[in-house]
């Protein structure tokens, strides 16, 4: 499903230059639910930015579902990732101009495809049927967070990324939002990338790689 | 495919950004009110012009001339008139009532015939017109009633004839307000012409003759056909369409200009939109990220939010239309006295739908600019919104649209001034305009930076730092107030400079009333008269009517007849028979040069003319130029049948502002002494009362004698350009509007920011009062710092026109300025503080959690 090669970033920053992901690889199965782990500044956000082809690498490959991204453009991957990516962010980054129905709508209108009975199933789905009128600012945090669940499987994804989700909603909220991502992730068959510094969490995913200073240092699959 | 979810998407995001794109939509609007109020105004104008054409000359064809009518033009007019003959004879004189005080220098025109064919003379009562010619009457102006302190049923005196006045004139057939501004009009019929003794030697008396064709009979054709005969003789011949023609282009001209101020007011919107789209995008980032990561591509964000851009435009454009439509209502009012005929107020649909479009695309072509970097937002910055961009290459999209805002503003100027030329001339004014203001503006916001004392009290201090806070528009509001101020204080400079030009000529040394028309018995008579009275006279100057026989050998036909070698007019065409050619002079004679002429060429001869050789000559270095003649040429006069060799012996530059006795030639002393001649002389009383009183005592007994009082001169000459500065403020008043509303913008959009720092200060121990100082130091200082860069940038405009433009000494009018200073200072504080209220009376805890 999602294939990593050597994969290395590196910034130049203060005209130093800075490597925060070190010649990572791995592989996932479609239906893996995979956690990253570690401290901060170890290069969790990073790699998850390189393994959605939100950035590119500084050199390695990522295949994500048979395509390799390096060989494709902003927009063909944005393309890629409307038909097969979702997106859950640890700030919710729902867009504070569209309701919650409007928000989940969004990833299949951008296609083209009718969305209105799949996002008022999805919300409903996270348990927020009633709330699909308000707009974000209205909502609560795990509220706000459970929309972006909705909106990062309205399009059916075969990958899901998450990027710190619980880590502004409290123990219980957070709790409850990864287990509704992996009551998707068995609903769905979706893959999911969940990174975090939260052990507790992570112990809800079935795999774990650990990141220190940007490099693998542990993988409960290998 | 992409259009539904573009057009849903621009949908949802604008509708909870309602109150900041509103305030982008009104950026554009005050200039397209203006441009669509004057294009309107002038279309209207042009159609009534059209509509009205032939009450403007009342009849199908007129000729004219400053001479009697020979016998051949007289069997041409009998020929012509057999439908219906008209005649005026039009000349000056000294209009008063006998039973009361004042006298008036009038336009009196005799009127013979059924004048005028079409249209009519509008007068009150509605009769006098009808019942002019059943006796000596006279219509008249009604400003003449009023300066004479007279009424209907008083007689008037002209010359020795005496009128009953029966009428005042409300319109009368080519009735344009300056005209009249000089002199107010008198009619009375012709065959009581000869009873005022007034049209005799030395006078300046038109003659007019009006022809109505027969139903089919083509005015031009037959313009065409006697035109070049009837040249020589010196008539001149006017159709309705040469009249709808003159104006028509006059009006045109009057349209495009101010339109092109309206443009001004325009292009200032546009530079809002650009700068309120730029923090908008700002504040979009995550959104734009958000969008990306969940899968849409660049263009698909940049549709988005050019879609938004558009709509904003139109709304802004249509609302701007609409009160574009009732503010040209208001126009006709304030240009009222200048226009030849009545002006519908309907609205001019072409004018409308142009400026909707006009506004839409300066809205467009000015957002894209911001909107491109749109493009650009990465999909990472959803992640982290602190992420480490890596340096990109400019935007190769960049150029572009910069080219594009370029080539917008010369389109459209060109479009606005119906030439290129213009409207490049306009885009390059306005380019460098913008970029000093901007240099200006960008140099005071950082001296203020560098150079703010750090012993000012906090709130000054932390107001002027606020100027620079992220996501500031200070540069762009300045730049949109201070091009408001800059165009009105320009304006009145230039306004101020000449009005006061003019308020000099008549100091208290000048002559300031002057007597023209005296024959040589009456001179000595009148001189006693006025010296009498206790007012000094001048030296007469003695005036000698003549025309030009030949130049250079070459009679006047002969060169008339070469259009090759003809002499080129004022535009610099080469027309046969040109103006300098065929028109009467009014030469003197003298052994010395005056003060208001400058020798240019040659040199002022040093004895009178001497019998049997040519007459030395002096000449206005223009006419000369028309002329093509040069030193030592030349020219023949026709001295009232007399033939006078003379030689151009040299030239000078006349000042012709200066309201003097000027010639465009001097003869030596000892060659026209004996010719026919009447006399100027001059004199000064103390106040208007005093000169009333001497005019009417020489009108009295001399009544082929005619004065000018100057200061009325100078009155009418100040009404006049009062109110075409009036119809040119108006209209760059917009351009300040506009500036106010990129202000409100401004702060509009930075309302959340502000906020949130207010709230930090209150939580850091701030009271409101200290909050409510820093925004009355930030908006002063926006205020005070637009209206300065403003002014140094009038100076240098209001120096060089009057420099190069006017040829005046250029004089600053502090008082005024420091008025404007104030105004735009108070501008800014009021709708500084107005959408600061809930900035000052918020609590900390509700800004901060942003509720």
């Amino acid at each position: 499903m999602l294939r990593c090669e050597s994969l290395t970033k590196t910034y130049l920053s203060g005209g130093r230059e800075l490597t925060v992901v070190k010649d990572i690889s791995f592989a996932l199965e479609p239906g893996a639910f995979v956690a990253i782990v570690g401290p901060s500044g170890s290069g969790k956000t990073t790699l998850l930015g390189l393994l959605a082809g939100l950035d590119r690498a500084t050199s390695g490959t990522v295949e994500l579902d048979g395509v390799s991204l390096d060989a494709l453009d902003e927009d063909a991957r944005a393309r890629l990732r409307g038909e097969k990516v979702g997106f859950v962010f640890q700030s919710f980054q729902l867009i504070p101009t569209l309701t919650a129905l409007e928000n989940v709508q969004v990833p299949l209108e951008l296609r083209g495809l009718s969305a209105r009975p799949r996002a008022t199933e999805l919300l409903a789905r996270v348990g927020l049927a009633d709330r699909g009128h308000h707009y974000p600012a209205q909502l609560s945090g795990g509220e706000q967070q459970r929309v972006a669940l909705a909106r990062a499987f309205s399009n059916r994804p075969r990958i899901l990324f998450a990027d710190e989700p619980t880590g502004n909603l409290d123990a219980r909220t957070g709790a409850t939002v990864v287990e509704l991502m992996g009551e998707l992730n068995r609903d769905f068959g979706t893959t999911i990338v969940l990174v975090t510094h939260d052990a507790d969490i992570a112990s809800l995913s079935r795999r774990t790689i650990r990141l220190a200073d940007g490099a693998m240092v542990w993988d409960s699959a290998a | 495919m992409i259009a539904p979810f573009v057009l849903r998407m621009a949908w949802r995001e604008g509708r909870a950004a309602t109150r900041r794109l509103a305030l982008l939509t009104a950026s554009i609007t005050a200039g397209v009110a203006a441009l669509v109020a004057i294009n309107s105004f002038t279309d209207n104008l042009r159609s009534s012009v059209q509509d009205q054409a032939r009450s403007l000359l009342g009849a199908d064809l007129s000729f004219s001339s400053l001479q009697e009518f020979s016998p051949s033009t007289e069997a041409l007019l009998d020929t012509l008139g057999q439908e219906g003959i008209a005649r005026l004879t039009n000349f000056g004189a000294m209009a008063y009532v006998p039973r009361g005080a004042g006298v008036r220098l009038a336009q009196v025109s005799a009127v013979a015939g059924p004048y005028p064919f079409y249209g009519d003379v509008a007068t009150a009562p509605a009769d006098a017109w009808r019942t002019l010619q059943h006796g000596p009457f006279a219509v008249v102006d009604s400003t003449l009633l009023t300066s004479l302190g007279v009424h209907l049923g008083d007689t008037l005196a002209l010359g020795d004839g005496r009128f009953v006045l029966t009428g005042t004139i409300v319109r009368a057939p080519g009735d344009a307000g300056v005209r009249s501004a000089l002199g107010p009009r008198v009619f009375i019929p012709a065959r009581y012409l000869a009873s005022t003794g007034l049209v005799s030697f030395g006078a300046r008396v038109e003659r007019e003759a009006f022809i109505r064709l027969a139903p089919g009979r083509s005015a031009e054709a037959i313009a065409e056909r006697y035109r070049p005969l009837l040249r020589d003789q010196r008539v001149r011949i006017r159709t309705v369409a040469d009249d709808q023609r003159n104006l028509d282009n006059a009006l045109q001209r009057l349209g495009r200009y101010l339109g092109l101020v309206a443009l001004i007011a325009l292009l200032l919107g546009g530079l809002g939109v650009a700068s309120a789209t730029h923090v908008y995008v700002r504040q979009k980032t995550e959104t734009i990220a958000v969008l990306r990561c969940v899968g849409a591509t660049a263009g698909q964000v940049f549709a988005v939010y050019v879609t938004q851009a558009a709509a904003m435009g139109l709304a802004g454009s249509v609302l701007g239309a609409a009160l574009g439509v009732a503010i040209q209502q208001l126009l006709p009012h304030v240009l009222s006295s200048l226009l030849p005929v009545d002006v519908s107020t309907a609205p001019s649909w072409p004018a409308v739908v142009v400026g909707i479009g006009t506004g839409l695309w300066v809205a467009i072509a000015f957002a894209l600019l911001p909107l491109i970097s749109a493009r650009r937002i990465p999909p990472l910055a959803a992640l982290r919104q602190d992420f480490d961009e890596t340096p990109r290459p400019r935007d190769p999209w960049r150029l572009p649209a910069l080219a594009l805002i370029a080539a917008s503003v010369l389109g459209l100027a060109t479009l606005q001034s119906g030439r290129w030329t213009t409207g490049l001339a306009f885009a390059v004014a306005i380019g460098l305009a913008v970029l000093l203001l901007w240099g200006a503006s960008w140099v005071l916001v950082h001296a203020v930076r560098r150079w703010l004392p750090p012993q000012w009290p906090y709130v000054w201090r932390q107001g002027l730092a606020n100027l620079q806070r992220p996501a500031n528009q200070t540069m762009a509001v300045l730049l949109a107030l201070g091009f408001g101020a800059f165009l009105l204080a320009t304006l009145f400079l230039a306004q101020y400079n000449l009005l006061q030009e003019l308020r000099l000529v008549g100091g208290p040394d000048r002559p300031n009333l002057v007597f023209f028309d005296i024959q040589p018995a009456q001179l000595a008579p009148l001189a006693r008269e006025v010296r009498g009275a206790g007012y000094p006279v001048t030296t007469p100057v003695p005036i000698v009517p003549m025309r030009i026989y030949s130049v250079k050998g070459r009679t006047a036909e002969q060169i008339a007849a070469d259009t090759l070698r003809a002499p080129r007019d004022r535009s610099g065409r080469r027309s046969a028979g040109g103006w300098a050619l065929r028109r009467e002079y009014r030469s003197t004679y003298r052994d010395t040069t005056v003060a208001s002429e400058r020798i240019v060429a040659g040199h002022w001869w040093k004895h009178p003319a001497i019998s049997g050789g040519p007459v030395p000559i002096s000449m206005d270095a223009d006419m000369a130029a028309d002329l093509g003649v040069r030193i030592g040429d030349t020219i023949v006069w026709d001295v009232q049948g007399t033939p006078v060799l003379t030689q151009v012996a040299n030239l000078r530059d006349v000042d012709w502002a200066r309201f003097e006795p000027n010639f465009f030639v001097v003869f030596a002393a000892g060659a026209l002494e004996s010719a026919p001649q009447t006399y100027v002389v001059l004199t000064r009383a103390p106040d208007a009362r005093a000169r009333g009183a001497l005019q009417r005592i020489v009108a009295e007994r001399y009544a082929n004698v005619t004065s000018l009082d100057v200061s009325l001169v100078q009155d009418a000459v100040e009404r006049l350009v009062n109110r075409v500065v009036l119809a040119i403020r108006f209209i760059a008043l917009f351009s300040l509007a506009t500036g106010a509303v990129v202000l409100a913008g401004a702060v509009s959009t930075s309302r959340f920011q502000r906020m949130r720092e207010s709230a930090l200060l209150k939580t850091l121990g701030a009271t409101r009062r200290q909050v409510l100082q820093i925004v009355l130091a930030e908006y002063l200082a926006i205020g005070l710092l637009s209206a300065v860069a403003a002014l140094v940038l009038a100076l240098g405009a209001g120096w060089a026109l009057a420099h190069f433009l006017f040829d005046l000494p250029f004089r600053v009018p502090i008082g005024a300025l420091l008025a404007l200073l104030g105004v735009m200072a108070g501008v800014a504080v009021g709708i500084g503080v107005w959408g600061s209220v809930d900035v000052v009376r918020r609590t900390p805890l509700e800004a901060l959690r942003g509720t």
